[in-house]
């Protein structure tokens, strides 16, 4: 008797089960199979793409490494492209951490009219950037330009020629990278700021410390699980510039704005080389994968999780 | 203590006068352009900073809708956001729920796979969709502006999350009812998740109106142009003609920032809640 109600108990749970599993794959299926199709096997696929040279016309070609062996040997204007987004990350990701922390601080002190300010920080951080581009490479402009207008007003008598002079265009692109990227930190770093108890900065300044001091030694450590994560995200999207590089200069002048992700496009959708865009899109997913493992190896040095 | 008092109220003026200023650097560029898209066309070509155009002019905004099918730009971006974030909605909220809140074999190993895409980079992607796109002959279509886009693993991610926060409290109560799964996914799970849902909704939104790289890809022809890649056909064509790209420019961003303007705290935390990875 209890051994069939057992049994039977039993059997019943798992038509529970089956039909919780039936309904869990139900859901699952519409997601899956776009997810599969769009972005699962297409990165596979891009990995056997690098390893084949194909026109979209001729038949495809199997060339084992030798893509990858081109990047380094024998395509003067990658090196280029590499070093470019390389220094545009190195510049813009520090200037758009410390400048975002300063204006999440100011924001933090409750001033009056900060919903204004955090509005005009934020502003460009939902508009098109194709827009925005455009409108900076007005400001840019060596001749008629608003910037150099008021730096000959200021008495510079030559100005730079930013957009045209293959020594100002990338400091100028990264200008507007940095105007972009300050709004989405801020916030986040805001967000961040106000889970810091106030308590703790109360008995700091019982015991008679500086707000100098209670940020380095409170707010900054409080932070830096916030500020880790405002690091990762933003080196990754610094990797992907394009639409300023390709709306402000397409790259130009000699290379000088080119970066990788436009060299990807330009390689892929102008010259038609499927292959080795793909092969140069496997190289920087592994830079940034690289980046980032290093990243989170690295932050038991300095992020601070147990407080 | 009163001198101490003084010292911070002047530190709190500086600061405020500080963070004005950079505000205003902030918004000068949307300032700059709106006024010289009703500005006459010579008057950008001199010496001269006036932010208040003279005489002001609407001839750049009739202009534009006659050299560009440009309200058509809008029609194409309109249709894609749209269906491309209550696609994701959907797909994206049907996910989450079964990796949240239901127990099925290989669910672990599965949302492994969906995690794992969230670190690769779009670019690695695109090649491979758009021979994809091509063999299908949808090229130029609106279902390859749409539907490479509907199926995020990011969205289901963020969902995922969110979902698994909630109590099991009120589900177990609507399972004792005889509630079905589909039951509790539309009358318990999704009431309960608006923050999240609004996030993913602004997030996505967002990302479609502005999207460049994939509109330009898949592309050709002017009538099938989005808002973003509308501006890049205006510039390819009238490229020193800065009062018309200028009022190209106002016209896609407007109702971006009408929006946000309207709806400021939902996009803000929406577009934070995203960019946190929904923590």
């Amino acid at each position: 008797m209890s051994l069939a109600k057992g049994k039977k108990a039993k059997k019943r749970r798992s038509a529970n089960e089956r039909r919780e599993i039936m309904a869990a794959y139900g859901f699952l299926t519409p997601n899956l199979i776009g997810f599969l199709i769009f972005t699962f096997l297409p990165v596979f696929a891009a990995l056997l793409l690098s390893f084949t040279e194909w026109d979209l016309l001729r038949p495809i070609q199997w060339v084992g490494l030798s893509n990858y062996i081109r990047m380094f040997t024998n395509d003067p204007t990658f090196i280029k492209v590499l070093k470019n987004t390389l220094l545009f990350v190195a510049v813009t990701v520090p200037a758009r951490i410390v400048l975002a922390l300063a204006v999440a601080l100011a924001l933090n002190q409750k001033l009056f009219g900060t919903t204004f300010f955090r509005t005009a920080f934020f502003m460009p951080v939902v508009s098109s950037s194709v827009a925005v581009a455009l409108v900076w490479q007005w400001i840019f402009h060596a001749d008629f330009g608003p910037l150099n207008n008021i730096l000959w007003i200021l008495g510079v008598a030559s100005p730079p020629r930013w957009l045209t002079s293959t020594q100002w265009a990338l400091p100028a692109l990264m200008i507007v990278s940095i105007w972009q990227g300050i709004g989405m930190n801020m916030v986040i770093f805001l967000a961040g700021l106000q889970g810091i108890p106030a308590q703790l900065y109360e008995a700091a300044k019982i015991d008679g410390a500086t707000s100098w001091k209670s940020f380095w030694k409170i707010t900054l450590p409080m932070l830096s699980p916030t500020t880790f994560l405002v690091l990762v995200m933003t080196t990754i999207s610094s990797f992907q510039i394009f639409d300023l590089a390709v709306i402000m200069t397409e790259g130009g002048p000699a290379n000088a704005t080119n970066t990788i992700v436009y060299h990807i496009y330009r390689n892929a959708f102008q010259f038609f080389r499927m292959g080795y865009a793909a092969a140069i899109a496997w190289f920087l997913f592994i830079v940034i994968f690289a980046i980032t493992l290093f990243q989170f190896r690295n932050q038991k040095n300095w992020v601070n999780y147990d407080i | 203590m009163k001198k101490r008092l003084n010292v911070e109220n002047l530190g709190r003026a500086v600061l405020f006068l500080s963070i004005l200023a950079a505000s205003i650097i902030m918004l000068l560029p949307f300032l700059w352009m709106l006024s010289t898209s009703f500005k006459e066309p010579k008057a950008v070509f001199g010496l001269q900073l006036q932010l208040i155009p003279n005489p002001v002019v609407t001839d750049n905004y009739k202009r534009i809708f006659e050299v560009l099918p440009f309200s058509r730009f809008y029609w194409n971006s309109i249709i894609t956001s749209a269906s491309v974030t209550i696609l994701q909605l959907v797909t994206c909220s049907f996910a989450g729920y079964a990796f949240a809140r239901l127990r099925f074999p290989g669910r672990d190993t599965l949302f492994l796979g969906y995690l794992a895409t969230l670190m690769i980079p779009g670019q690695v992607t695109i090649i491979p969709n758009f021979i994809l796109l091509r063999i299908l002959g949808w090229i130029d279509t609106y279902q390859a502006l749409i539907l490479p886009n509907a199926f995020s693993a990011f969205g289901t991610f963020l969902l995922r999350q969110f979902f698994s926060t909630l109590p099991a409290d009120l589900e177990d109560a609507a399972k004792i009812d005889g509630c079905s799964y589909f039951g509790i996914y539309r009358h318990v799970i999704l009431p309960l998740s608006k923050p999240a849902l609004s996030s993913l909704t602004v997030f996505t939104w967002l990302g479609q109106w502005n999207s460049f790289i994939w509109p330009l890809i898949v592309i050709n022809s002017v009538e099938m142009n989005t808002l973003t890649v509308g501006l890049r056909t205006l510039q390819g064509q009238y490229n020193t003609q800065w009062t018309l790209l200028m009022s190209g420019s106002v016209l896609a961003l407007l109702p971006v920032l009408i929006l946000f303007v309207l709806a400021q705290r939902t996009f803000i935390s929406g577009m934070a809640l995203s960019g946190m990875g929904g923590r």
